[in-house]
């Protein structure tokens, strides 16, 4: 099984629509939704929701007031400022990392430490094959573990199924969410667009994807608003040795699909950006294979 | 005052509008770009950086002459980033969370002060405007302390201009925290109004006030506006989808350049908000 990571160094280039496409185009595989903290390929996929999970990760403190006598001495210690002290001392959960140092050092013995429920994981079935994805609670962190959980219980499932690909949405940026949605992958394919952020935006992912040693392609959204802008790109990615596998033209048929919340290569499966994404996957499933 | 600019997602104009707000703004102003993973507010405001101050978080380093292996360090690290096994001892600095529990803990004094580069702070000025933003290192994982030293270096009465990182997790939180008002940007689109329900619970959850930009207004259909109207959210601006805005921006340059006669509005918006 070759595992597939999706990315943009920020949102808008055009993700979507490709991970989308690449949904209803690549034969034999799973789809894993790991962009967990604004997760949207569900709107495109119409999940049907198989299995729903909780997802508890780390902890969070809480004081015992009858217990505390008002010392102070977690107040000092948190290195979050997380904690304050009126009569007894009060831990405000979206600013506690859980670090457990309270806790460990009250002399009342007067926090708790609670798990901590961040979310939920699903398997779900979509017409277009088996799909894994999350829901991270409002204002939760440890969207990295999610993205390791997603993607780990995606390879298992895809594993026993005997699926030939996994392809999965990364996260944006270059922060531990993405650093997550890379490990173990084979390929990360890089949609990108002809701006100046487009530009130093992949020039971030690329350096990130070369520190973990991942092959990398990169596909050029909307190259002609901005031809200028796509050469720049190349000259970029030739400079760094990576491969331009693609191309997609500016298409007024991806909003339309978006707005019909439906991935543009079915719904106008010969636009010109529909044909410019087959492209884009008969290339790197023959560089793969 | 402290304006923050975000939205559910990245790609939406954030920056656009909060470069915007800035050129708008009248009097002492600060731009602030806290969206560390990936700084652009500077490609369009064109900064001259004076000051560069490297971000580095103290993490342990075990001094194996003093240590007996007892595993206190190992015990009380929640983010397992110390392992003791038999009479070895590893510490993985890239897991550490500079909790300082190991140090507090080990009788023997056997932990030394190491650092981790968690990136670096650059500051400087666009003309009037004073600029701020962060850039994580290519490899660090962990966003929020390089923020936090970000915003360290608010300027004080001035009208700052924090923008902040898209989604809706720690690194937004620790941007939008202490803001006294919030701008979303979103699309007119049903993906942009998924992400926009999702910023919206988590600044319902921080309990401050905030109201909507739509941009690239007339690409898509008005379920974000019927939406905003349910909840009772104001929609203060509709940026028009344009196609010399996005060959503006693929040009760097800032959309009241582009679009003189948006200034207008902004600065609307601005004395509004400020009211
Ligand atoms: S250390 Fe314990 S007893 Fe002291 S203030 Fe904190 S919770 Fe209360
Ligand atoms: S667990 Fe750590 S971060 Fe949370 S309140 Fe206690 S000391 Fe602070
Ligand atoms: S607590 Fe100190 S002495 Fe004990 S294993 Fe850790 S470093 Fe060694
Ligand atoms: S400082 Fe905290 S997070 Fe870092 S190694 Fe020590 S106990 Fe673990």
């Amino acid at each position: 099984m070759k595992e597939i990571v999706v990315l943009s160094g920020k949102g808008g280039t055009g993700k979507t629509t490709m991970m989308g496409s690449l949904a209803v185009i690549v034969p034999d595989k799973i789809i894993a939704d790991c962009d967990v903290d604004a997760a949207d390929l569900h709107l495109l996929l119409e999940p049907e929701i198989k299995e729903k999970h909780d997802f508890v990760s780390g902890v969070e403190a809480e004081v015992i007031p009858d217990k505390c006598t008002g010392c102070g001495t977690c107040v000092e210690l948190c290195k979050w400022e997380a904690i304050t002290l009126d009569e007894t001392a009060y831990v405000e959960p979206l600013d506690c990392e859980g670090c457990g140092v309270c806790a460990h050092f009250c002399p009342e013995e007067a926090i708790m430490l609670k798990d901590k429920h961040c979310g939920y994981w699903f398997k779900s079935e979509t017409p277009y094959g088996p799909f894994v994805h999350a829901q991270l609670g409002i204002g939760e962190e440890n969207s990295g573990k999610l993205v390791s959980l997603v993607k780990n219980k995606a390879k298992e499932w895809g594993e026993e199924l005997g699926k030939k690909w996994v392809i999965v949405d990364g996260a944006p940026g270059i922060g531990c969410p993405v650093i997550a949605s890379l490990s173990g992958a084979h390929a990360v394919l890089l949609i990108t667009e002809p701006t100046p952020s487009g530009l130093h935006d992949m020039g971030r992912v690329l350096e990130l994807t070369a520190h973990f040693k991942i092959p990398t392609f990169v596909c050029v959204n909307k190259w002609d608003l901005h031809p200028e802008g796509a050469k720049a790109i190349e000259d970029h990615c030739d400079k760094n040795n990576v491969a331009v596998i693609g191309h997609l033209p500016y298409d007024p048929c991806v909003v339309k699909a978006m707005v019909q919340g439906k991935p543009v290569v079915s719904l106008f499966a010969d636009s010109p950006v529909s044909v410019a994404i087959k492209e884009v996957w008969q290339k790197l499933s023959s560089i793969l294979s | 005052m402290k304006l923050a600019v975000a939205s559910g997602k990245g790609g939406t104009g954030k920056t656009t509008v909060a470069v915007s707000l800035a050129l708008c703004a009248t009097g002492n102003v600060q731009y602030m770009d806290c969206d560390v993973e990936e700084p652009n507010g500077h490609l369009f405001l064109k900064p001259q950086i004076t000051e560069r101050i490297t971000c580095k978080v103290t993490v342990p380093v075990i001094n194996e002459e003093k240590c007996t292996y007892c595993g206190k360090c190992r015990d009380i690290c929640r983010f397992n980033a110390i392992t003791v096994f038999g009479k070895t001892i590893m510490a993985f600095p890239e897991l550490c969370h500079a909790c300082r529990g190991c140090f507090l803990v080990c009788d023997e004094k056997a932990i030394d002060e190491g650092e981790r580069e968690v990136g670096v702070v650059e500051k400087g000025s666009a003309g009037s405007i004073s600029f701020c933003h962060g850039k994580l290192r290519i490899g660090e994982a962990m966003s929020p302390p390089l923020i936090k030293a970000v915003k360290k270096h608010i300027i004080k009465d001035a009208l700052v201009i924090l923008d902040a990182p898209p989604g809706t997790t720690c690194p937004v939180i620790a941007t939008v925290k202490d803001a006294d008002y919030v701008i979303l940007v979103t699309e007119p689109t049903p993906f942009g109004l998924n992400d926009l329900k999702l910023a919206v619970g988590v600044l319902r959850k921080l309990d401050i006030p905030f109201s909507v930009i739509i941009n690239r207004h007339g690409i898509g259909d008005d379920r974000v506006e019927r939406w905003c109207a349910e909840e009772g959210i104001d929609i203060k601006m509709k940026i028009p989808f344009d196609r010399k805005i996005a060959e503006g921006y693929a040009k760097a340059q800032p959309l009241v350049e582009t679009r003189t006669d948006l200034r207008a509005s902004f600065e609307q918006l601005l004395e509004e908000i400020r009211q």
